[in-house]
């Protein structure tokens, strides 16, 4: 189960510049542990202790994870997971 | 000043409210709090008073003319004013935002007959700024773009509406200035007019703890490009302020004072409390550059999204 995981700006010192890494996984939750153990400090920009934190907008494909199962939403080979951003001044 | 009979929208722009903070002021009786409500500006952010004097500058010197287009990147509040301004001043406007912005700033802005182009919205903001300087250089002659990031009349706006009105307000008590960086031309100048006051006033600046963030509208410095008009050294204090911390501040705003900000206000006023408690004595001044309906996520079956 090889899914894509889109990385935005701000997060890509945590992923040596990369825009997109590929990791394993079911689900979000496994995907999220997946690339907290390829690049460390990743899992705690996105979730806390209740889950995934209330800024964080995470879209399995083109659906916020919010309107799917949250954290078990499930994914398959192929599927993209995008972290988005906020918005900044201006 | 609001009651005012005036000739154009335009002219509606600052002489803004401000309104002292009971409910935090309990847990800091010595100091008083107050947050000026930039909301209260026609396009409903205070992102109307440096659109308004970009565009009224760039028209009295002949950099904005009726047959170019007004283009910018802006994360939506200064496109709603550039749009507002442009319907009523009769110029046309074209805005390049990330693809993610909010539903309401696109149904706004395209309201007043602007039209908008999407950058990406893995990029965010930086992506906006690369997107329009693109197609401006694709087509110089076509545009007027006023760059609010590199742009003078933008902290301009701020040193004479903003600071000036805090000193009519509370010229007399204020200690403390607060607000966030998102171009900094908030913070640029009112800091640059507040230090002309006879007595010291002590301006800091709020930015987001950390580079991935949800305080819409501020920037951390340190991971984004840095705009031209930010001068690191005016700023007497950097504040970092949590994205927690200022979403809850915006909640209590509105369960305890009536106030529905967006979220760079409830870190303003996070950053205005922390620093209330440290001077234990004083009087320290913050803005709500907006309100929170702009943030309003769409329901399930409202939204649709292109990307
Ligand atoms: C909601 C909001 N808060 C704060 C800011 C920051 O203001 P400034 O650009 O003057 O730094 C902006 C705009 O940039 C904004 O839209």
């Amino acid at each position: 189960m090889s899914i894509t995981v889109r990385i935005p700006t701000p997060l890509r010192t945590l992923t040596e510049g990369e825009d997109e890494v590929s990791v394993e996984g079911g689900n979000v939750a496994q995907v999220i542990d997946a690339l907290e153990a390829a690049h460390p400090g990743l899992k705690d920009r996105l979730v806390d202790d209740k889950g995934v934190r209330r800024f964080v907008n995470l879209y399995a494909n083109d659906e916020d994870i919010r309107f799917l199962d949250g954290l078990e939403t499930p994914l398959a080979d192929g599927d993209t997971l995008s972290i988005i951003p906020a918005i900044a001044g201006g | 000043m609001r009651h005012r009979r005036i000739e154009s929208i335009v002219d509606a722009v600052g002489h803004t409210p401000m309104v002292r903070l009971r409910s935090l002021e309990r847990e800091t009786p010595e100091v008083e709090i107050y947050l000026k409500l930039e909301y209260a500006n026609p396009g409903g952010s205070v992102k109307d008073r440096p659109a308004r004097q970009m565009m009224l500058d760039a028209i009295a010197d002949g950099r904005l003319t009726k047959d170019r287009v007004l283009i910018d990147s802006t994360s939506g509040n200064t496109g709603v004013a550039y749009s507002l301004f442009g319907a009523a001043l009769g110029y046309r406007v074209q805005l390049v935002m990330p693809e993610n912005v909010s539903q309401a700033r696109k149904d706004i802005t395209r309201a007043f007959g602007t039209e908008l182009v999407f950058s990406d919205p893995m990029e965010g903001s930086d992506g906006a700024i690369r997107h329009c300087k693109a197609l401006v250089e694709a087509e110089p002659s076509h545009y007027f773009y006023p760059d609010q990031y590199s742009n003078a009349s933008n902290p301009k706006a701020h040193f004479l509406g903003t600071g000036a009105e805090i000193l009519e307000q509370v010229g007399d008590r204020i200690t403390h200035f607060v607000t966030g960086l998102g171009t900094s031309g908030t913070m640029m100048g009112t800091t640059r007019r507040l230090k002309q006051h006879s007595r010291p006033i002590t301006c800091v600046a709020v930015e987001p703890a950390q580079p991935f963030h949800g305080l819409e509208g501020l920037k951390h410095m340190g991971s984004s490009i840095v705009p031209p008009i930010f001068d690191p050294a005016l700023p007497d204090e950097l504040l970092p302020v949590e994205t927690e911390d200022g979403w809850d501040m915006s909640d209590r705003l509105a369960a305890d004072e009536g106030l529905h900000v967006g979220h760079s206000t409830g870190a303003n006023v996070f950053g205005a409390l922390t620093l209330a408690r440290r001077i234990g004595r004083g009087c320290v001044v913050t803005l709500a550059p907006d309100r929170g309906d702009r943030y309003f996520a769409p329901l399930r079956w409202e939204k649709h999204y292109e990307w």
